[in-house]
C-alpha cells in the first residue's frame, strides 16, 4: 500500500477496500519509523491529518470522491496553510502559525485530498541540497550521508522513502526536478503561470513555479489536474482553458522529435550520468524517437544570469520580514533600525543573508544597468535559444543535474560549487519552460540519476506522455532505497 | 571588481542586516567569488537585446480598484510580535 500508485489508492479507496483514515495513519507511522533518520517533514500533526481523512471518508460513502478525495499529500513547508506551523525553513518564521491557506492548499483541500504534513527544505528555498533549513539538514533515502538535493529536498525524500504517496515543491532554478534527480524520483515544473503563487512564499517572483514531486509520471498527471488552476490573486496566474494532463499519458512517441543539446553533455558532466542518460536516449529511440541534435549557445551564462535576477528579486521579497508583523523578533535592541538588523540578523541564516547581499547591492545606485540589465538581456538570449530549439525538436533531453548526490557538507563552504549544480535546470525557469526530471538509472555509489525533460511552453502534456511511456517500458522509477523497503 | 570591506558593510546596512566586524572579512571573501561568476556575464555583448522581465511577455493584469479583502485585524495580530489597541507596537521612532 505505502508503494501504491494514486490511481491504484483511488480505486482501493472507492472499493472500500481500505479507508483514507486507515491509509492516512498507514503513511503517519512509516513517518514516525523513518523521520528521526531523514529529517524530510518539519511539521506533522496526526489530529488534523485524521480530521481531513474523517472527512475524505464521508465524501467517498456518499459517491461524491474525486480523483485524490482521502489521498494523503506532503506539503513543501513553503505554502501556507491555515492554522499549520509554517516556516519555510527559516528561524524567522519559526513561530509562524499561518492565518490563511495557500491556493494551491485550497485546491488540495477541495478535491478532499489529505494534509499529511509540511515538509523541509532550504532557507526559504535557497539551495540545492536541503543542508539549510534552520530545523537540519535532510538526508537522502539512499544514503543518509548523502542530501536529498534541494531545494525541496524533503519532499523528494519523503516519496523517495515512500513516508508520503505525492508531494508538492517549488522549483525556481531547479529545485522541484534536482531533488527528484538526486533522490529517484519523478518531478515536473510546469510553465511559469499555471500554478498559482499566492500564498507560497515569495523567493523570485518572476522564476517561482509549484509543481507535484512524485513517483511516476501519472501521478504527477493526476496532481497537476488538482494544482493547475486560474488564480485572479496571482497577478501573473495564467488564465486559460483547463486540461486534463493525463489525457495523452499513453500516445504512442513514433516520429518524436527529441532535441540533444550538446552544451548538456560536456565538461562538467559526471560519466556516470552522462551514461545514463545516453542509455535513455537509446530507450527512447527504440520507442520510435528522433534524435534531432540541437544548440542552447548560451546555457552557460543562464547560472551567472540566474544568480543576480534570483537574488535582486529575493533582496526585495525578503524585506517583508522586519520582525514588526509576524515572525521572529529579536529580543533586544535600542531604537526602531536596529530592531530590524538584529531580527535579520539572527532570523535568516547564512545563504539567505548572502543572497540578500548579492541582491540588495545588484540593485543599488551606480549597478543596475552592469548586473541586473545585463542579466536581463542574457535571460532574453536564453529564451530565444529554446525559440529556436523548439523549432527543430519536441521535447528537449538532457541530464538533470551534473552528478548523482553529493556528501553531506561537501559543498556547503563553498556557495559557487553548490550554485553549479543547477546549471541544466536554470535556464527552463529563466525561459518559464516547464520541464521534468525521471529516474533514468544509477551512478556511482548505487544513487540515483535523473532525466530531464523541457518543452515548449504549455506542453505539460506531452512532457509528462514522453515521460510515461518510458516509464512503461523501465523501472527505474519503481525502485526504492535498500534498508527501507516498504 | 571586488568589494572592499566598507562596500560590505553600506549593503548590509542598506538591507537591514546586522554584521559584526568579524564577519565582514569572510562575507566580502564569498561574495567576491559569486561575483566572479556573475562576471562571466560581461563577455557576452548584448548590445541591442530587449532586457526580459518575465516569462510572459503579457503586461500584468489591472483590476478594478475596489475593496475585496474583509477585516481579519483580530486574526492577524494574534501572530504579531507585540500589539496594542489593534496597532503593531514598534521602537519609538518620532521624539
Amino acid at each position: 500500500m505505502l508503494n501504491a500508485s494514486l490511481k491504484e489508492l483511488s480505486a482501493s479507496l472507492a472499493a472500500k477496500r481500505i479507508s483514507s483514515v486507515e491509509l492516512t495513519r498507514a503513511f503517519l507511522a512509516r513517518i514516525g519509523e523513518l523521520n528521526g533518520k531523514l529529517n524530510a517533514f518539519i511539521t506533522v500533526d496526526a489530529d488534523k491529518s485524521l480530521a481531513q481523512a474523517r472527512a475524505a471518508d464521508g465524501l467517498i460513502a456518499k459517491g461524491a470522491a474525486r480523483p485524490l478525495t482521502g489521498i494523503p499529500v506532503a506539503h513543501k513547508d513553503i505554502f501556507v496553510a491555515r492554522d499549520w506551523l509554517t516556516t519555510c525553513g527559516s528561524k524567522i518564521l519559526s513561530n509562524f502559525v499561518a492565518p490563511y491557506d495557500a491556493h494551491l492548499i485550497e485546491r488540495f483541500n477541495g478535491a478532499g485530498a489529505v494534509l499529511l504534513g509540511k515538509t523541509n527544505m532550504d532557507e526559504f528555498a535557497m539551495g540545492s541540497s536541503s543542508e539549510s533549513s534552520f530545523y537540519g539538514p535532510v538526508r537522502n533515502p539512499w544514503n543518509p550521508e548523502c542530501v536529498p538535493g534541494g531545494s525541496s529536498g524533503g519532499s523528494a525524500a519523503a516519496v523517495a522513502a515512500r513516508m508520503a504517496p505525492a508531494a508538492t515543491g517549488t522549483d525556481t532554478g531547479g529545485s522541484i526536478r534536482q531533488p527528484a534527480a538526486l533522490s529517484g524520483i519523478s518531478g515536473l515544473k510546469p510553465t511559469y503561470g499555471l500554478v498559482s503563487r499566492y500564498g507560497m512564499i515569495a523567493f523570485a517572483s518572476s522564476l517561482d513555479q509549484g509543481g507535484p514531486l512524485a513517483k511516476s509520471a501519472e501521478d504527477l498527471a493526476l496532481l497537476l489536474n488538482v494544482m493547475a488552476d486560474y488564480d485572479k490573486r496571482d497577478s501573473t496566474s495564467v488564465e486559460r482553458a483547463k486540461e486534463d494532463y493525463t489525457r495523452d499519458l499513453d500516445a504512442p512517441l513514433s516520429g518524436l522529435r527529441v532535441g540533444v543539446p550538446r552544451e548538456h553533455f560536456g565538461e562538467g558532466l559526471a560519466p556516470d550520468v552522462g551514461k545514463a542518460v545516453e542509455a535513455a536516449l537509446a530507450q527512447l529511440e527504440k520507442l520510435g524517437a528522433k534524435r534531432v541534435p540541437v544548440e542552447l549557445p548560451n546555457s552557460s551564462l543562464s547560472v551567472p544570469a540566474y544568480y543576480v535576477i534570483a537574488p535582486a528579486e529575493a533582496s526585495s521579497n525578503l524585506s517583508r520580514f522586519d520582525g514588526a508583523r509576524y515572525g521572529y523578533r529579536a529580543r533586544d535592541y535600542t531604537d526602531l533600525a536596529d530592531m530590524y538588523r538584529k531580527t535579520r540578523a539572527e532570523g535568516f541564516g547564512e545563504e539567505v543573508r548572502r543572497r540578500i547581499l548579492i541582491g540588495t547591492y545588484v540593485l543599488s545606485h551606480g549597478y543596475y544597468d552592469a548586473y541586473y540589465l545585463k542579466a536581463q538581456r542574457i535571460r532574453r538570449l536564453i529564451a530565444n535559444d529554446f525559440t529556436q530549439a523548439f523549432k527543430r525538436c519536441d521535447v528537449v533531453i538532457g541530464p538533470t543535474s551534473p552528478t548523482v548526490a553529493f556528501r553531506i557538507g561537501a559543498k556547503t563552504s563553498d556557495p559557487v560549487q553548490m550554485y553549479l549544480n543547477d546549471i541544466y535546470t536554470i535556464p527552463a525557469n529563466l525561459a518559464g519552460l516547464p520541464a521534468a526530471s525521471v529516474p533514468c538509472g544509477f551512478g556511482a555509489g548505487g544513487l540515483p540519476v535523473g532525466l530531464h525533460l523541457v518543452g515548449n511552453y504549455f506542453s505539460e502534456a506531452k512532457i509528462l506522455n514522453v515521460a510515461h511511456r518510458y516509464q512503461r517500458e523501465t523501472d527505474w522509477h519503481a525502485r526504492e532505497p535498500a534498508g527501507l523497503k516498504s | 571588481m571586488p568589494l572592499t570591506p566598507e562596500e560590505v558593510r553600506r549593503i548590509a546596512e542598506l538591507a537591514r542586516i546586522g554584521i559584526s566586524d568579524a564577519e565582514v572579512k569572510a562575507v566580502q571573501a564569498k561574495l567576491n567569488d559569486i561575483f566572479e561568476l556573475i562576471g562571466q556575464m560581461q563577455k557576452v555583448d548584448t548590445e541591442g537585446v530587449e532586457p526580459m522581465s518575465h516569462a510572459q511577455g503579457a503586461a500584468l493584469r489591472l483590476r478594478e480598484d475596489r475593496v475585496t479583502e474583509t477585516d481579519q485585524r483580530e486574526l492577524f495580530q494574534s501572530i504579531a510580535p507585540q500589539t496594542e489597541a489593534g496597532l503593531y507596537l514598534v521602537p519609538k521612532v518620532i521624539e
